[in-house]
This record gives C-alpha cells, structure tokens and sequence, in this order.
C-alpha cells in the first residue's frame, strides 16, 4: 500500500523540477514541455487524491485537464511556427515584439 | 510489492523530468519527456484508474509529443541557438529550487496527510464505464466546453501556422 504523502511529494517535485524550466531556460520549446510536466504533476495529485478518497472527481477533472493541455499545445505551436517564419525567435529573451 | 513499483516509476519519472529541464537539444528533451509522461500513466495504473492510464498515452505520447517532434523537425533548430542548462551558471536559482523541494518534502511528511488512508468501501474501479457515465451526465456542460474550447483551438492553429500570416 504506498501511502498518499508518497504521491504529493513525487507531484511537488516534479512541479519545482518543471518550474524550474520555466524559469531557467531560454528555449521556448522547453519552456512549453516545462508546462506540461507541471500541468501532469498536478494530475497526479488529483488522481491520487481521487483514488484514496473513492470520488471520481479528480479523474474527471483530471481529464479536462489533459484536453485543455493538448489545446495549449496545439495554438503554442502555431504561435511558435508563426514566430519562427517571422522573426527567426526560438529563444524567450528575443521575443520583444508586444513590448510597447 | 506495490511500494517497489512505485519507487521504480517515481525515480524514473524523477531523473526523466530532471532529463527534459537539462539536456540541450530540444530532441532529446522530448524523448525524455515521453519516458516521464509513460511513468506517469504507470502510476495511474497504480491508481486504479485504467482509463485515465490510457488517455495518457494515447493524447500525451501518441499527440501532443509527436507534435512536439513535428515542430522541432520543421523548425530548423541547428540554426536557432540551442542553449545550455548549466548548473553552476545558475547556482542560486537551483538553490533556491532544490530549496522549494525539500521544504515542500518536509511539509507534506510532517503534516496529517500522511496518514490518510484509503476510505474503507472501495467502490471506484476507474472503469470506462464508471467515467463515462459520469462524463455524460453530471459533467456533461464541463465535457461540452471542453470540446468546444477543442474545437477553438484547432482553428486558431491552423489559422496561426498559415503561411501568408504578416
């Protein structure tokens, strides 16, 4: 029986290691897989948190938010191939053009 | 038994995250991510929830990484400047993180948490059935939402990746 401290700590750090990505690296792309490790470390809280209460609801939520992540995905990129094709930008520190 | 295995995915999961934040080409960050993202849906397994387990292979592994490889294929990404993650060139801000890690570690073993265990009638087996029935009729707004905000998205792609875009 592995107990439900095991699971928040293993999701707290795999949130601290994707914010970290976040906020030290300067490749946009990494800084987009970053996000999707933090959004999946969530989910293994709700899911945990799902099971040792016996309430299906952090399942449910759980699958939302695996849909709102693939949407996120899919305009980050498109954003990200627009910007390529004009600016030739990969990395964060470059990106200035909303900068008023 | 179940604690052996559960070691054995979170460690991989662990070193495979600390893989994605750290390697220097974008390729290798992806495939790392893979391993961690199939960890995770091992521990959904370990979770009872099967299904969930399975959408995250099949929308994870099989979508939104696949378009992660897409991407960094299209983009020619030896041209763009592939930057290092170098510990010790940001000693402080990893201080800081491995900081977070073991405050939060401490918290979460100190607290009551801990002792939570499983509530005594184990009804949920994680089933499609089980979700989908909950899908389709408490949650039916929240679903129909979802796949709205779905359908927005594809759109705003395509319409983002055009090529005659200014």
């Amino acid at each position: 029986m592995v107990p439900l401290s095991w699971y928040i700590i293993l999701s707290s750090i795999l949130f601290v290691i994707g914010l970290g990505g976040v906020l030290l690296r300067r490749n946009i792309l990494i800084v987009l897989m970053s996000v999707e490790l933090i959004l999946n470390s969530v989910n293994i809280n709700m899911v945990a948190f799902s099971y040792f209460h016996q309430n299906l609801r952090g399942q449910i939520f759980s699958i939302f938010v695996i849909a709102i992540a693939a949407a996120e995905v899919a305009v980050a990129l498109g954003i990200l191939i627009a910007l390529v094709r004009n600016k030739a930008a990969i990395n964060v520190d470059d990106i200035q053009i909303m900068k008023g | 038994m179940e604690q052996i295995f559960f070691f054995i995915f979170a460690i991989l999961a662990v070193v495979s995250a600390m893989a994605v934040v750290s390697f220097k080409n974008p390729v290798h960050s992806v495939i790392s991510l893979l391993v961690c993202f199939i960890q995770m849906a091992a521990l959904f397994v370990l979770l009872r929830s099967p299904f969930l387990a399975a959408v995250q292979i099949f929308v994870y592994v099989g979508a939104v990484l696949v378009l992660f490889l897409f991407v960094i294929m299209m983009l020619d990404i030896r041209k763009a400047s592939m930057d290092r993650f170098v510990p010790g060139g940001h000693f402080w801000p990893v201080a800081i993180l491995v900081v977070l890690i073991i405050e939060m570690v401490l918290i979460v073993s100190k607290s009551k948490i801990s002792s939570i265990v499983v509530s005594s009638p184990i009804r949920l087996d994680g089933s499609v059935k089980e979700v989908g029935e909950a899908l389709f009729s408490k949650y039916i707004l929240p679903f129909e939402v979802v796949s709205f905000i779905l359908l927005v998205a594809l759109l705003g792609a395509i319409v983002l990746g055009r090529k005659e875009l200014r």
